[in-house]
């Protein structure tokens, strides 16, 4: 059994051309995914033609990307010899154990299967195993299976349960591109023109072209006279080696290479250093036409349209072939950018032909333009929120001063600013209002959300596999604002992903914005790397609203409830106890509702007599009120109105709110 | 510099031989001056003493044709190799693609191929060029003489090619390795020309 893989057999030393892009594209999503792709994946095609170098460089990809990954070549010959062997030694249930910690098995040459039930049998076991514990099998054959004579029906049906794909005859470019890389790995020196021979003479596998190379460099190894494509046709087409006096050394791997003659003299020595420097120099100087060649190669083979460098093959003599390649790769670049960003967001515009002509950046930019339009837009602010109505106060001044110079200078000022308050105390509004101003920036596009629903989104991107998608709307954002950060605690996979996005945001001069319940330093269970990039920016805290911000928050709601504020009743309920806002909110509800039920406007003789004398039970009881879902409702059905929420449940009876009639 | 000009389509190569005197500098020029037909070269100019000893530098133009549509020329110079000229030395020196550093093989002429190369690399390093990757070959003169007399390639490469470039033994005078040093050292010029000369326009 041969295990050990040929350490040249690798993709980077895999030349791809027309012939074998389908198999090598299978082959490395086999590689990168054992087990997955397609399994079993079954190559065919003549000798010569990178069979074995293919297989084994599955088995070197599959092991440099999981180290731990077991890996095994074979030929078929081997498999049926130690099968035998393992039968003859009474070892059959040994041998078929042999490779149950397979990760990938690569079985060479299938063809020799032919008329050998009991192997075959034993292969289609095998293969079901494989199959189905997941594990990758990958053959090669000199034939379609179906080809292989006497080959078991379900074998040939597993065979194309997988992948069954065939390695072709490369083609004259992929050939001379082969030779260029022989001849370099070798470092051998063949002057211009002669792979090209060596590619048109020699139209079938590539074993054979390495032979005819190997042959003209050992030619030139005992030959004085240099290689050009006129000798190397005739070493090639086996007719006499020409040589400068006649006297040509016999070709053969063996013979050992002479020493340069030091005594040759005579006229001819000018000639024969007048025919080097020939070679050196259009060797060099026509090193340009070799590079557009190489490029235009390789973006054809890539799908690319290279009017622009086939252009520069028309020209005698271009300016300055060198920058037209280079600017040409630049714009590829361009574009592979352009549709990895469009195919995030619009996965349907993978492969589109806009972004394959280097010379139209404009319309593969407009394409992903239209990406980018057509993608939902993050989450944004509620408009109800706004900064210039937020009130101040001696307990959030120095918050609500924050917020407002972080939207005047974007990013630069306080980046992340973020806002620490307990329940109640109005971070969530003061979130929303600065989101809200920043989406009100020309082109601004903001993201305000709950860490909740951040997750949510997150989980439910994972689950339709749109992770990038998801990603790609938040980095459009040119502000991010997460509400109640500490929900992300323990999460590791959401903080994680807001970490990157966060150096993202913050990389490309976009705010963000976050408001927490519990002091950042005490944001146990967020990531070190996270919390300690929330205390790099500005961290303010909502204290506790003293009796002037509850006074301006009461004025408020009273003018926007009743169109007027009545100073008394402000004054009163601004002295009312409470320890936040929402609970100051919660007064005025009390009061308007009560008023309401009563048919009388809201006065501060109301408030008292609604606010300081307690319920009786039996009242409470004959209340028409139940509750649901925090929404007050009438015994008549419906929500009454939006504004009858049970505003603090610590003190569930004593803020309930009551429809009196 | 000399460069390979894309616009008027010319290649130009200037190879100065370096070396100590009496190495045989001049008499690797008159070796190819031999050789090469009427029609492919210039007048040789020869500034030498009665006595032989190039007094100012020898100069020998090569017109190789058109190649690959290139107008192919080459500029050949000798620096006079006696110790008191350095100051012509610097000079031929100047603007030099490609440097032949003639050694005296004899085993008691180290000396002096060691003072020379010494004088060479000060000499580019005055210039601001960069001996690491300056086209050099070095071809030790005079292995016809008779062995006690005269160190190997093997031991003159230890004593003074360090960087490892390309060596030939020589015997200027019968032309043994003339050409060889000639190739050596052009192949080494027009490959670096054409890596560093971003396509003149």
């Amino acid at each position: 059994m041969t295990d050990q893989l040929n350490p040249r057999f690798r993709f980077d030393a895999y030349i791809i051309g027309t012939a074998n892009r389908l198999a090598v594209t299978a082959a490395r999503a086999v590689a990168e995914s054992p087990g997955s792709a397609y399994n079993p994946l079954f190559v065919y095609g003549g000798p010569g033609l990178g069979k074995t170098h293919l297989l084994m460089a599955v088995g070197h990809l599959g092991r440099s990307i999981s180290p731990g990954l077991t890996v095994d070549y074979i030929t078929c010959d081997d498999f049926v010899e130690a099968f035998h062997a393992a039968i003859g030694a009474g070892q059959g249930d040994a041998y078929r154990r042999r490779y149950v910690d397979t990760g990938i098995l690569l079985i060479d040459d299938v063809q020799f299967l032919t008329h050998r039930r009991e192997v075959q049998a034993e292969l289609l076991r095998l293969v079901d195993q494989m199959t189905s514990a997941g594990r990758q099998i990958v053959m090669s054959s000199d034939r379609p299976p179906a080809e292989i004579e006497a080959l078991d029906e379900r074998l040939i049906q597993r065979f194309a349960g997988g992948l069954v794909i065939d390695i072709g005859a490369p083609d004259f470019e992929t050939r001379v591109a082969i030779l260029r890389r022989q001849a370099e790995e070798r470092k051998q020196e063949i002057p211009p023109g002669v792979l090209e021979v060596v590619a048109t003479i020699i139209d079938g596998n590539v074993r054979e072209l390495i032979g005819g190379l190997n042959r003209l460099i050992a030619w030139q190894s005992v030959s004085d006279t240099k290689l050009d494509p006129d000798t190397a046709r005739e070493v090639l087409g086996g007719g006499p080696a020409p040589s400068a006096g006649g006297t040509a050394p016999a070709v053969s791997a063996s013979s050992a290479p002479s020493a340069p003659s030091v005594e040759s003299s005579g006229p001819n020595e000018f000639d024969s250093f007048l025919s080097d420097i020939t070679t050196t120099v259009s060797a060099q100087v026509e090193v340009w036409r070799a590079r557009v060649g190489e490029a235009l190669l390789r973006w054809e083979g890539e799908g690319y349209r290279t009017t622009r460098l086939s252009g520069l093959l028309d020209q005698e003599s271009p300016r300055d072939p060198m920058a037209v390649i280079n600017g040409f790769e630049a714009d590829v670049l361009k574009l592979r950018e352009l549709e990895a960003e469009a195919v995030e967001l619009e996965p349907s515009l993978a492969g589109n032909p806009a972004f394959r002509d280097p010379d139209d950046l404009k319309a593969a930019g407009a394409l992903t333009e239209r990406a980018r339009a057509g993608s939902n837009p993050p989450p944004g602010p509620s408009p109800l929120y706004r900064l210039e109505e937020f009130v101040e106060g001696p307990s959030n001044r120095i918050a609500v001063r924050a917020a407002h110079a972080a939207v005047e200078e974007p990013a630069t000022k306080y980046n992340p600013l973020v806002i620490v308050a307990e329940s109640g105390l109005g971070k969530t509004h003061l979130l929303q209002a600065v989101g809200n101003a920043f989406a009100a920036k020309e082109g601004g596009l903001v993201a305000c959300l709950g860490a909740q629903d951040f997750t949510e989104e997150l989980i439910e991107a994972i689950e339709r596999d749109r992770v990038a998608v998801w990603r790609a709307r938040y980095r459009r954002v040119t502000a991010l604002c997460i509400d109640d950060i500490h929900l992300l605690q323990g999460k590791d996979r959401t903080q994680e992903e807001l970490f990157w996005l966060f150096d993202q945001l913050l990389g490309q001069g976009r705010q963000l914005v976050f408001s927490s319940a519990v002091p950042v330093r005490d944001l146990t269970g967020l990531e070190e790397r996270l919390r300690s990039r929330l205390e790099g920016g500005l961290v303010v805290t909502l204290g506790a609203p003293e009796r002037e911000l509850r006074l301006g928050v009461v004025e408020r709601a009273l003018h926007e409830r009743l169109g007027s504020s009545d100073p008394e009743l402000a004054a009163y309920l601004a002295g009312r106890p409470a320890e936040s806002l929402r609970a100051v909110l919660g007064l005025v509800q009390r009061l308007l509702g009560a008023a309401e039920a009563q048919h009388v406007s809201p006065s501060a003789g109301l408030a008292r007599e609604v606010l300081e004398s307690p319920m009786s039970g039996a009242e409470r009881k004959s209340g028409a009120t139940r509750r649901s879902s925090g929404i007050v409702v009438t015994t008549s059905g419906g929500v009454k109105s939006a504004e009858k929420m049970v505003w603090d449940w610590p003190d569930l009876a004593d803020r309930l709110m009551e429809d009196l009639r | 510099m000399s460069l390979v000009n894309f616009t008027s389509r010319e290649i130009t190569c200037k190879i100065v031989y370096y070396g100590p005197g009496r190495s045989g500098k001049t008499t690797n020029l008159h070796y190819i001056y031999g050789r090469v037909p009427d029609t492919r070269r210039g007048k040789m100019v020869s500034l030498a003493t009665q006595t032989d000893r190039t007094l100012f530098f020898d100069f020998l133009p090569l017109e190789l044709g058109t190649i690959s549509g290139f107008s192919t020329r080459f500029q050949l110079y000798t620096v006079p190799g006696q110790v008191y000229y350095n100051a012509t030395r610097k000079l031929v020196l100047q603007g030099a693609d490609g440097v032949v550093f003639v050694a005296d093989s004899q085993a008691r002429r180290l000396e002096d191929n060691l003072e020379s190369l010494q004088n060479l690399q000060q000499n580019m390093l005055e210039q601001g060029i960069d001996v690491r990757n300056f086209p050099t070959v070095f071809q030790y003169n005079k292995q016809d003489l008779p062995p006690e007399l005269i160190l190997s390639q093997a031991e003159l490469d230890d004593a003074l090619n360090f960087r490892g470039v390309k060596s030939f033994g020589g015997d200027a005078l019968h032309g043994s390795g003339v050409f060889e040093t000639l190739k050596g050292i052009s192949e080494a010029v027009l490959k670096r020309l054409a890596q560093n000369t971003p396509a003149v326009g």
